[in-house]
């Protein structure tokens, strides 16, 4: 198993120092390898489990529920102009 | 040796349910940014979303319409990347088991047609908007169409020009309008496709393939595709290799650039959403869907020419949307004795007026009523066709019925023999060398008669009398 920790930091936008990256690569892959021990069941005949608990999806009818509360959504917001979440400029 | 381009397209379209996939926000267009969110759509920690049912049973339809595989159960998958415009950090997809899989449309290529296979229709939630334009160093995102439900709609790679692909969208537009599973509106990003597009030599395999974004209009999309097909052509035979990466085309110059930054950064590492079960649905409830679809425009088509007479092409303009069709059986229902007579006036005079004034069907100032009004006083004799061209124009101006246009402009046609028998005996004794030279043989002069008492009531008498008449009387 050999993670590329570097990549999966960028992936997840987590910035890590070599140092770092260095200590976490063997921690990963010892997690990953304890996952692994499952590839060794024989799961031949046996449905994929979609999701731990066996029940389906409740629907919901299309009906609208929610009102504006835009003012209190973006109090948690560091910044906002006109109603508009400003973010560092996202290149295109 | 001869190219040939190999396209797939992936569609997009916005499914027109009242509130979003997750929750219960609205999805009404053009609110006030940021009005129509929740904890749900802006991605807070702890909640959870509850699908949409209405957004599913438009997504089963739409299968049935593309005679699809539906699938009982199916699940939703996370999409993990980073972007301002999804607050999640994953968009809710399906990746593994789709709902909808294994259809086809056929479209019409030449005078015949070509079947285009669906790989699979899933469902999944919209992102943002980012604004840009004008800012110095931030973007602007407007979160109102985060989690509004989409489909995304698979193709095979089965077209082979930038023609079929249009055609095959146009299909597509057509028939998910018709269902009513989505408005369809292409400025409003409605409806939003990407394509893949390589080139090969006939018969070889598949070649690598570019994937072409951001494409909003019929017209750009085949700018696009024909734009790439000889970027790629030209990069082969200079010795060159087409590598696989995405590439933005800009309208405005005409041509695509590379995107591979946005490359590096797109490994979704799909993994199941946890907060959904599997979807299930039962065959009932598909069968249920089923029994409630809508005539498909193809079969419309078909049914129009056969039980009304139309010719092909007729029937094509009467069915390309729903309005249109609807519109043109409550014109039959209300003159029945001529669906003909009904459909060249609808397609030829009225939708040429209504282009003319940049009107829809839906705001025409003549409705069906009113224009049956008129055919009815066609088919009675009270005015000629080309008299109704006329009072046509004025109900449009006026929106008055055909019946006021007629008595208020004193335009009865004039069918009455002895009123016609006169005016005729004037024109003769008007022009006596003529009737000679009638009755000599010249029989080329009838149709100087016949336009000569037409003149003399200004267009208003009975042709078909004048011409009876004319004929007797010439020959005393």
């Amino acid at each position: 198993m050999d993670i590329d920790v570097k990549n999966v930091a960028m992936l997840a936008r987590i910035r890590l120092t070599d140092a770092e990256a260095t200590e976490l690569g063997p921690q990963l892959e010892r997690i990953v390898g304890y996952v692994e021990q499952l590839a060794a069941v024989n799961t031949e005949g046996v449905t994929a489990t979609a999701h731990p608990h066996d029940m389906a999806m409740p629907l919901r009818a299309d009906v609208v529920s929610n009102t504006n509360q835009r003012d209190a959504l973006q109090t948690a917001a560091p910044k906002t102009e006109s109603g508009l979440y400003v973010v560092p400029k996202v290149i295109e | 040796m001869s190219w040939e381009v190999v396209i797939g397209l992936e569609v997009h379209v916005q499914v027109n349910t009242k509130t979003k996939a997750f929750c219960g926000c609205s999805t009404a267009f053009g609110a006030e940014p940021n009005t129509q969110t929740c904890p749900v759509c802006l991605g807070m920690p702890g909640q959870l979303p509850v699908l949409n049912a209405e957004a599913v049973q438009k997504t089963i339809l739409t299968g049935l319409a593309i005679n699809a595989t539906i699938n009982l159960e199916s699940r939703f998958d996370r999409k993990n990347y980073f972007y301002p415009d999804l607050p999640k950090g994953y968009q809710i997809s399906q990746f593994a088991v789709p709902l909808v899989e294994k259809g086809y449309l056929d479209i019409p290529v030449g005078d015949g047609e070509k079947r285009i296979g669906i790989t699979r229709i899933h469902m999944e939630e919209d992102a943002g908007k980012s604004m840009h334009e004008g800012l110095e160093g931030v973007s602007h995102i407007d979160l109102n169409r985060s989690g509004v439900p989409l489909m995304e709609i698979v193709s095979e790679p089965d077209m082979r020009s930038a023609d079929e692909a249009i055609a095959y969208l146009k299909q597509l537009h057509q028939l998910i309008r018709f269902l009513d599973v989505s408005d369809g509106d292409m400025e409003k990003g409605q409806f939003r496709c990407d394509a893949n597009v390589s080139v090969r030599r006939p018969g070889e395999p598949f070649g690598t393939r570019a994937e072409l974004k951001n494409l909003n209009s019929f017209r750009f999309i085949k700018q696009a595709i024909e734009y790439e097909a000889n970027r790629q052509i030209e990069l082969i035979e200079d010795g060159g290799e087409v590598v696989q990466e995405t590439r933005l085309f800009d309208s405005a110059k005409g041509e695509s650039r590379s995107m591979r930054s946005k490359e590096e950064a797109h490994d979704y590492r799909y993994f199941p959403e946890p907060d959904l079960p599997p979807l299930r649905v039962s065959a009932e409830e598909v069968a249920a869907i089923r029994a409630g679809m809508p005539e498909l425009p193809g079969q419309l088509r078909q049914r129009f020419e056969q039980e009304y007479g139309l010719s092909a092409y007729d029937a094509d303009v009467l069915t390309q949307t729903r309005e249109l069709a609807t519109w043109y059986e409550q014109l039959v229902a209300a003159h029945p004795k001529d669906p003909k007579r009904c459909a060249n006036w609808m397609a030829n005079e009225l939708l040429g007026r209504l282009n003319e004034a940049g009107r829809d069907i839906a705001d025409s100032p003549v409705n069906a009523q009113a224009l049956a009004g008129l055919l009815d006083r066609i088919e009675d004799g009270t005015i000629s066709g080309k008299i109704a061209k006329d009072v046509l124009d004025a109900m449009m101006a006026s929106g008055d019925s055909a019946d006021a246009v007629i008595e208020a402009k004193g335009l009865k046609q004039v069918s009455d023999t002895g009123a016609i028998d006169a005016l005729i005996r004037e024109v003769m004794a008007a022009n006596p060398q003529q009737v000679e030279q009638y009755r000599n043989g010249r029989d080329k002069l009838f149709g100087f008669f016949v336009g000569q008492v037409m003149k003399a009531t200004r267009g208003q008498a009975n042709p078909a009398v004048v011409n009876q008449r004319l004929k007797i009387l010439l020959q005393d």
